[in-house]
Formats: structure tokens, C-alpha cells, sequence
């Protein structure tokens, strides 16, 4: 019976380093686990819309989740927290701390969530680019 | 602080997360704007589709 060699496959890249750095560092600084791997476009445009996202989100007034009372605080703060240091920065700041009053002010609330939720997704990418699960 | 207009706030929502949805779902650029469009088209539509349904539920 023949057997296959263990080849490497196409993309794969070497598992040598600290492979979770573009995750960690990608959680931390929106863009910042792509521009590790060089990858600067990809980096900039979603290093743009994650913080653009923020951003927009406080000045709208959206609010911070601080604490986690109930369900919805907690899956609220797990989405605020995605951003890293954009949410450590901005609580240290003392920005979105103020109830949610207005309509506009919970879209902001969403977009800092979601931006959170997104900036997730980007560092989960740039750990797959690292570890040669999608292709550079 | 801004006021957005509802739709305002879709587009932007929309542009931004189909932005990240491109590049992270799919491998080659033309495939990411692609699917990023594909992704615009579905949020800015879907709104509009649903805002006209609950206008004429509320009717």
C-alpha cells in the first residue's frame, strides 16, 4: 500500500514565531495583525472602517457598555471589548458614558458594538493568513 | 456629536461592515470587492425592503 508524503500545502506558511501575534496584535490596533504580514491595503481599509465605525458610534452619543448586569449588558460589553484599545482608550477617557437618550444615540450605541464585533472578525483573518488557513 | 438621518446611518453602516465582510470572507481582491458589494447591496436593500413593509403594516 502506497502512503502520501506529508507535503505542505499550498499557502501554508511556517508555524515558526508566535503565531497568535496577528490575532493579538489585530484585536489591540484595528488593521495591525494584517500590516504585520505586510498586507497594507487589506490593513488600511479595515484598520478605516472598524475605527471610522467607532468613532462615528461615540459622536452619535452612542454608549460605552461599562458593566454587565444582565444578558444584554454582557454580550454588549463581549462587542465593545472586540475593539481593544479603542475601547480601553475611550473608557479611560470617560467617552460614552452617558445614557442612551435619542434614536441617534442608539444607532451609535450598534456601531460601537458591531464595530467591536468586526474588528473580531479582521484579527481572526489576519491569525488564518499567519497560520496559511486562507491564502495570502 | 451628529444626527444622522436613518438611512445616512444605513449607508454607513453598510459600507463599513461590507468593507470588512470583503476582505475577510473571500481570498482574491476581485472576489473581496465582489462580495463587498454583494454585502452593500444586501444591507441598503434589505433596510428599504423592510421599511416599506412596516410602512404599509402601520398603514
Amino acid at each position: 500500500m502506497s502512503t502520501t508524503p506529508n507535503r505542505p500545502v499550498a499557502g501554508k506558511k511556517s508555524d515558526k514565531g508566535f503565531v497568535y501575534l496577528p490575532l493579538i496584535a489585530g484585536w489591540l490596533v484595528p488593521g495591525a495583525g494584517h500590516f504585520l504580514q505586510g498586507k497594507w491595503v487589506r490593513g488600511t481599509l479595515l484598520a478605516v472602517s472598524i475605527v471610522a465605525m467607532f468613532v462615528l458610534g461615540l459622536a452619535m452619543q452612542g454608549k460605552l457598555y461599562t458593566s454587565a448586569q444582565d444578558i444584554l449588558g454582557l454580550l454588549g460589553m463581549a462587542g465593545d471589548l472586540g475593539s481593544g484599545l479603542l475601547y480601553i482608550v475611550s473608557r479611560g477617557l470617560g467617552l460614552g458614558a452617558q445614557p442612551t437618550q435619542t434614536t441617534v444615540a442608539d444607532y451609535g450605541k450598534v456601531f460601537i458594538v458591531v464595530a467591536g464585533l468586526l474588528n473580531i472578525i479582521a484579527a481572526v483573518d489576519a491569525h488564518n493568513l499567519r497560520t496559511g488557513r486562507k491564502q495570502p | 456629536m451628529i444626527h444622522p438621518s436613518h438611512f445616512a446611518a444605513v449607508l454607513l453602516f453598510s459600507l463599513f461592515a461590507s468593507t470588512v465582510f470583503g476582505i475577510t470572507m473571500r481570498d482574491t481582491p476581485r472576489k473581496m470587492v465582489r462580495y463587498g458589494a454583494y454585502c452593500f447591496l444586501l444591507f441598503v436593500g434589505s433596510a428599504i425592503v423592510l421599511s416599506w413593509v412596516m410602512f404599509l403594516i402601520a398603514r
